[in-house]
């Protein structure tokens, strides 16, 4: 059964049209500020994005984009202080150097990097999020619903026999 | 399962105008764990925080999610509450739902189905959240003041009145700073040496002072209360505790024409030098990379005529340790350069003012030190090309400010005022002489600062033209000032025989490394950032590290003693208990999982993280692990990101959090 032959279906649902979900992972001193600035200074943007904050992009595991996807989300944001502003020194460094390594390993896995825009915002850029959030936004509703991850998880790849077995035992 | 309650602020109309408020609180009364959600129109109120308050007995509540405005803003309004209420703290969040939703969107329906998840994500972190306690540290109680012009000054010379050791460093062999270099000051005309020098005086003979001149910064370590200093004592040359600043050894030094700082080029001094006469401390030093007896080894003079053997040739540059609790930084400004040499790529310098090639086209502070009685030419108005006294100057505003195309964007705050300034003493000085200034804006806004102006072009009969120089060449003796008058429409050119360019003023060439050193952050013009432009303006981000002068904006003398104090203030206020609180959003190790990799310990940006050894009962070893520095920790999370182990975590930030908040937003 795929979405068309429902939203014919039922005309309503057609209101309910796909947004994009995106998730900004953000340290706290910078983009964060950046964020708050954007906001203070009245900058519209787009609506799609929900921020966690983070002490610093150095905190950032790479786990957490993985598990971002794996719950649904359609692009992710990476952001931190600039090179040289890291609030702790060198925590955006070490992103920087665990960002490099870990997008080659997705990209090697065939993943759509476009996915994932990473990025160095100050306290003193609330434009440049927007722009940011805005183009990220535009990027995700070109590429649409990031459908390979949600298939894999409609198939139950990842589950399958172990769901099979409790069933079975069930 | 957990009793949360959720608190969803209107703040007026400033969130309810966007966010359907009502819906959210209906919303995400239905999740789980969610004990109460109620919204109100002004949550910080007293009557807001009395809501929380109750609720939390009421429902016996063991979490609180605040939807309101940034938690920059009111987290520390809303823990306090919590706290009233009976809780722990650490169990209160903040969903930003003003800056991060209400402020940034215009769609009424997506934006409260932002704000729904935006709570949602904190209950699910809340729901995860441990008490956690203040972490109580010592304090130092001195200070470091670096930068020893009339901000670091003032800085030092108020804490000592409060009783506290201060540690005064200046890179220069004298304090005084650009203010010792200045004339009069503006808008009273008092002589700027007069007001300035007893102050240095004071510094010098204040035992609780310890003054390091001729001397930098090399490295900071530690954290607020707790700072852990090293200081480069460049070698003098000369035992201060011997030498009596006779002036025997600059007297007769043979190497005479060294072009001097202080004098800004236009005089000249001695290798072994006091950089000007009421310096403090009056002790010279002697510069090795103009020095014969370091350079040729010969010479040897003020060794010779030096009655108190205080010249050390041997001198070496020595490292002082010291231990402070507040750093106050106060390390000026330079001056934006008109010439080729730029300090970077992004500035092109004026080349049509042809300052490097003209001798008689010199900036401000050149114009400052030809008025200055103990000047090059003792007060005496000479240009430098001839030495001749000029009948005609023009003076030239803006130059580098508030022109993002060849220079900076912004004000530069002083140059209105001093060319005000300039002019006048010209005219005080040259009665026949006509000063012309060409300029965008007048920008005096200071106390009696407009009225200044004003007598300069009534009373003293100053020209102003508006409008931009557009090229300076020479003709003759003279040069030709080319230039638009915007207020007549029409291009002007003025013959003068003395131009003086008001150039900007910048960060000092060293600023961003030494923030770097120190761990503060630097805005995009290089201007050391507060932690808050109005309500946090002599503080930086980093606790225990305030800011003075113009390091931190164009400045004049009253603003920069103003916030000077303001710092001093701050210090004290540090001071005056025995033990900081510290957050205690610090990392710890699983002793049991980790396997010694020392990744944390290559990652830590503070070496908070250590190796331990554990060793059974009988005092062998059993293993290695890392083991953080309660203390030292800042809470980064770096070693948590890179342990492959995952046998660290942070406080307030574990992973089991940080998955709790992406899994709120899932679909599923």
């Amino acid at each position: 059964m795929s979405d068309e032959t429902k939203t014919e279906d039922k005309p309503a649902a057609a209101e309910k049209e796909w947004q994009p979900r995106i998730i900004a992972f953000v340290c706290n001193w910078c983009t964060y500020a950046g964020a708050d600035l954007a906001g203070t200074s009245r900058m519209v943007y787009e609506p799609h994005v929900r921020i966690i904050k983070l002490p610093c992009s150095g905190r950032i595991d790479v786990s957490f984009i993985i598990k971002a996807f794996e719950q649904g989300a359609d692009g992710v944001m990476v952001s931190g202080c600039h090179p040289g502003d890291c609030h702790y020194t060198a925590g955006n460094y070490h992103a920087r150097r665990r960002f490099g390594g870990f997008r080659d390993l997705l990209e090697f896995c065939g993943f759509d990097m476009r996915r994932v825009v990473f990025s160095w915002v100050s306290a003193a850029e609330g434009k440049k999020w927007a722009d940011l959030v805005n183009e990220a936004v535009a990027k995700i509703r070109e590429l649409g619903p990031f459908k390979e991850y949600q298939k894999l998880l409609a198939e139950d790849i990842w589950r399958k026999e172990e769901t099979n077995s409790d069933r079975e035992t069930g | 399962m957990s009793r949360i309650g959720v608190f969803v602020c209107h703040c007026g109309e400033n969130i309810a105008r966007m966010v359907d408020v009502t819906r959210v609180a209906e919303e995400t009364a239905k999740l789980p764990g969610v004990a109460v959600s109620v919204d109100y129109r002004y949550m910080c109120s007293d009557p807001g925080q009395n809501m929380i308050k109750e609720a939390i007995r009421e429902h016996k509540l063991d979490g609180v999610v605040v939807a309101a405005c940034s938690p920059q803003m009111h987290e520390p309004t809303f823990r306090a509450a919590v706290v009233e209420g009976g809780l722990n703290p650490y169990l209160c969040e903040m969903a930003n739902i003003r800056e991060h939703c209400s402020w940034v969107h215009t769609d009424k329906e997506l934006a409260t189905q932002k704000a729904i998840d935006l709570v949602r994500i904190m209950v699910e972190k809340v729901g995860k959240n441990q008490e956690l306690f203040p972490i109580k540290v010592p304090v130092t109680k001195r200070a470091l003041v670096i930068g020893g012009g009339i901000a670091g000054i003032q800085a030092a010379l108020d804490i000592a009145s409060g009783g506290h050791e201060v540690v005064l460093v200046e890179r220069e062999p004298s304090i005084g700073g650009n203010m010792a270099r200045l004339s009069e000051t503006f808008p009273t005309l008092d002589c700027s040496q007069c007001i300035l020098t007893p102050r240095m005086v004071e510094v010098d003979r204040d035992p609780r002072i310890t003054l390091y001149t001729y001397a930098e910064v090399e490295e900071v370590g530690g954290f607020v209360g707790n700072f852990k200093v090293k200081i480069r004592q460049k070698a003098k040359s000369v035992i201060a505790d011997l030498c009596n600043g006779c002036g025997d050894c600059w007297n007769k030094c043979p190497q005479k024409k060294i072009p001097s700082e202080f004098d800004a080029g236009l005089g000249y001094r001695t290798a072994i030098y006091v950089p000007f006469p009421q310096a403090v401390p009056n002790t010279p030093v002697i510069d090795r990379e103009r020095c014969t007896k370091f350079l040729k080894d010969k010479c040897g003079i003020c060794e010779k005529v030096c009655t108190l053997n205080a010249i050390d040739y041997t001198m070496e540059d020595e490292i002082i340790e010291v231990e402070v609790g507040a750093i106050v930084v106060a390390t000026g400004y330079d001056l934006f350069s008109v010439g080729k040499d730029q300090p970077n790529e992004q500035w092109t310098g004026y080349g049509e003012y042809n300052y490097d090639a003209y001798p008689d086209v010199i900036d401000g502070i050149q114009f400052e030190r030809l008025l200055s009685a103990s000047g090059p030419t003792q007060g005496e108005i000479r240009r430098p090309s001839d030495g001749k006294e000029p009948k005609s100057v023009v003076f030239i505003a803006c130059v580098g400010s508030r022109d993002p195309e060849k220079g900076l964007e912004y004000c530069s705050k002083i140059c209105c005022m001093y060319i005000a300034k300039h002019a006048m003493l010209y005219k005080h000085k040259v009665h026949d002489g006509q000063p012309y200034v060409f300029y965008m804006d007048i920008r005096a806004g200071g106390k009696n600062y407009e009225e200044f102006v004003r007598r300069a072009i009534e009373e003293d009969g100053v020209l102003y033209i508006r409008g931009r120089v557009s090229k300076i060449y020479k003709d003759g003796e003279q040069l030709v000032v080319v230039g638009a008058d915007t207020l007549s429409d029409s291009q002007v050119q003025v013959r003068a025989d003395l131009v003086v360019l008001a150039t900007a003023i910048v960060p000092h060439r060293d600023a961003y490394e030494l923030a770097q050193k120190i761990g503060f952050g630097c805005g995009s013009q290089g201007f050391f950032s507060e932690a808050h432009p109005k309500l946090r303006p002599v503080e930086t981000n980093t606790a225990g590290i305030y800011l003075a002068g113009a390091c931190q904006a164009p400045k004049d003398i009253p603003d920069a003693v103003a916030q000077a104090g303001a710092a001093a203030s701050k210090v004290q206020l540090l001071f005056s208990s025995d033990e900081l609180e510290r957050e205690p959003i610090i990392a710890s190790v699983n002793e049991a999982t980790c396997v010694h990799c020392r990744n944390c310990i290559r990652v830590c940006p503070y070496s908070a993280i250590t190796d331990k050894e554990i060793k059974d009962k009988k005092g062998n070893l059993i293993k290695m692990v890392a083991e953080v520095n309660e203390g030292l920790c800042l809470g980064c999370g770096a070693c948590v990101a890179a342990c492959p182990s995952k046998s660290i975590q942070l406080a307030g930030f574990n992973d089991e959090q940080v998955f709790a908040e992406i899994t709120a937003l899932g679909s599923g």
